[in-house]
């Protein structure tokens, strides 16, 4: 009885959306990036080390986009039971969890020239972190629950528990930030170390978030669709085994 | 005991991961009667008793408890699930076990009787740890005799069980259908001459 | 209430028969409060400044010990089942067990932490407060703990994704209760960093149990 529904419209669609998504993603990303290496001219302050800024920030607006990406598809898949729903919140984390890890190393390498630190443990930082542990405790609940339908289940119910928390994990290491702040420790306005951004530093940063948010989709399409494949495999594996 | 529970079961089909186990079954168990749920070994006997208990939703169909739906908090107070495990605590002796059993489930039973009932008097105050499987499931069965609860669900009752004690419970079983129970039990062994069936496979 | 009483009971008794009780988290804690001056050199100004800090991460980790049993022993031998069926709805059941478990921990650690901090060197404004946000954040560890420990019910090995999983829903009790200490060790106005903490200690009280109860009935079926 080979029950497994087949997801043609998902598999189709995806597979006519890919090449453009491709294209779209690696055309933006290239060009935004071009600009911030050389069109962009150096921050006044910080000089050239300011070009990390457009890596740093679009991998930060990723992390967050992506949890609440992968929140919205757990809820789906509670609620609705919709089994795409699960699988997209499956394989969108990993990606997630590689942009936070962007984002967190380009913040260190920031960091160095800026602050004389590779690391500081600051609201905005410290919650990037938490937000990464959240990211592989997700993972790691997909990966050790063996039966897929409670795998997703646990793993829907521990994104939501989460989401509901990062708010709150904010405000605390926020409130904790003000109250240890020191003299010597630099403040910056939300995490964007540039004290105020030009129009011609903002575009740049535009056209690669954008990219980003097209490589996300095309990398979570190429993902969902591997998944669906392996997972035929598996059932006529087992289909096999048993005649 | 309060009036009888009826156990009906219509078009109902069970899915474990992504194998299918059974579909379209249905039966029905009056008050005062015996059923028997048969099939070879991972055919989904237990997956049907749970289903019964409320614990697994079937994929497909309707099951309901005397007018309740399963699942219902009405349907879970008029049954007693006795599982594959025992859920006996090792540390704990058959007396206490039984006595927490009681609490929770908001029942005045007297687990001394009940052990007796079942042949473990003298065993009654020893940690179960010590006990062979064999009395693990005449302990489990006393707590069940001794909850009084209409409708009981058993998985494997008769499992780990010498001559002996198979008749003892088998003998439980008729007395509890005579007065009125339902009795649902996964089983290789017959239950009884009078015992209906559910073939699941 | 008595079959919710009975849980709790059932779980301290179990607790003394098999892992001793408060006395293991008791043990942990002393072991630690006597590391860290060894690990950090004895400088008593050092050991002053981090021991409330400290004292509370070594709560966290206390309670953490014992979490990945809360459920397990549960899930394996069937109890689950009729802890599920039992006339209390599971959120109960829930709250009961971790109720027992900040009983077993987190309880146990407020009552010794003063004598902890003694040790450490820890500023004598600190005290009150400490004992203080113990007693209203510790349950926090055994609320959100029991979430991680429902998910990880029944998995090999479990305890190390439970660390994992647990941690974000540490971070806001201990930057609060930590932070409540350190403002009263520097003779701030503590109110804030106890408000917060006592909300997000009323808030664990519903995530927790609820969470929790929908982690568990994953793995009944």
């Amino acid at each position: 009885m080979l029950r497994y529904a087949n997801p043609k419209k998902f598999l189709d669609l995806s597979g006519a959306l890919l090449p453009w998504l491709w294209i779209a993603a690696i055309g933006l990303m290239g060009w935004g990036l071009y600009q911030a290496l050389f069109t962009v001219p150096p921050d006044y302050q910080q000089g050239d080390s300011v070009r990390i800024m457009y890596v740093h920030v679009p991998s930060a607006w990723m992390a967050s986009f992506i949890y609440g990406f992968m929140f919205i598809a757990s809820v789906v898949g509670l609620v609705w039971k919709h089994p795409l729903a699960d699988t997209a919140a499956k394989e969108a984390a990993p990606i997630g969890a590689a942009f936070t890890a962007v984002c967190l190393i380009t913040g260190a390498l920031w960091g160095k020239p800026t602050w004389g630190t590779y690391w500081i443990w600051d609201a905005r930082l410290t919650s990037v972190l938490v937000l990464f542990f959240l990211y592989l405790g997700y993972m790691g609940v997909w990966a050790a629950i063996e039966e897929r339908a409670k795998a997703a289940k646990a793993a829907a119910i521990l994104c939501v528990v989460g989401v509901i928390n990062i708010p709150i994990i904010r405000f605390s290491v926020e409130w904790w930030d003000t109250l240890h702040q020191g003299p010597s420790v630099v403040r910056f306005e939300d995490g964007k170390f540039a004290p105020s951004i030009d129009g011609s530093m903002l575009w740049p940063l535009l056209i690669v978030a954008v990219g980003c948010t097209l490589l996300f989709f095309a990398l979570l399409f190429v993902r969902m669709r591997t998944d669906i494949a392996q997972r035929r495999i598996r059932t006529l594996m087992a289909q096999k085994a048993a005649s | 005991m309060t009036g009888g529970v009826q156990v009906t079961g219509e078009g109902l089909s069970c899915r474990r991961g992504d194998r299918l186990l059974f579909a379209g079954l249905s039966f029905s168990a009056p008050a005062g009667s015996l059923t028997a749920v048969t099939g070879p070994n991972g055919s989904g006997k237990t997956s049907l008793i749970r289903m019964i208990a409320g614990l697994l939703k079937p994929e497909a169909g309707t099951l309901r408890v005397s007018g309740a739906g399963a699942g219902d908090e009405a349907a879970a107070d008029l049954l007693h699930y006795l599982g594959h495990h025992d859920a006996l605590k090792s540390q704990m002796t058959a007396r206490e076990n039984l006595t927490f059993a009681a609490r929770w489930f908001g029942v005045s039973g007297d687990p001394g009787m009940a052990l007796e009932r079942l042949g473990l008097k003298r065993q009654a105050d020893l940690p179960v740890g010590y006990f062979s499987a064999g009395q693990r499931k005449r302990t489990a069965l006393a707590r069940c005799w001794m909850l009084g609860r209409p409708l009981w669900l058993l998985d494997e009752p008769t499992a780990a069980l010498d001559a002996d004690g198979r008749a003892l419970v088998l003998d439980l079983i008729a007395a509890h259908a005579a007065a009125g129970g339902t009795v649902i039990a996964a089983t290789h062994d017959p239950l009884g001459k009078d015992a209906a069936e559910i073939a699941v496979a | 209430m008595s079959a919710f009483l009975a849980l709790i009971g059932r779980d301290l008794r179990l607790s003394f028969r098999i892992g001793g009780g408060p006395f293991l988290g008791l043990g942990f804690f002393l072991t630690v409060a006597g590391l860290l001056p060894l690990g950090i050199g004895a400088k008593l100004d050092l050991l002053g400044e981090v021991a409330a800090g400290f004292l509370w991460v070594a709560a966290a980790l206390a309670a953490l010990l014992s979490l990945d049993r809360l459920f397990q022993a549960d899930a394996e031998d069937g109890t689950l089942d009729q802890l599920a069926l039992g006339p209390l709805p599971l959120e109960a059941a829930v709250l009961a067990k971790s109720i027992a478990h900040w009983l077993t921990t987190g309880l146990p650690l407020t009552l010794a932490a003063p004598v902890l901090a003694l040790m450490l060197n820890m500023p004598e404004q600190g005290y009150g407060a400490l004992a203080l946000s113990l007693l209203i954040g510790s349950p926090v560890f055994s609320l959100t703990g029991a979430i991680g420990a429902a998910l990880t019910a029944g998995l090999r090995r479990g305890g190390l994704l439970l660390s994992l999983l647990v941690l974000p829903l540490f971070v806001p009790a201990v930057v609060f209760g930590a932070g409540a200490v350190s403002a009263a060790i520097g003779g701030f106005d503590t109110s804030a960093a106890f408000l917060f903490l006592g909300a997000f200690s009323m808030f664990a009280l519903v995530l927790g149990p609820v969470a929790g109860a929908a982690a568990l009935r994953i793995h009944l079926s």
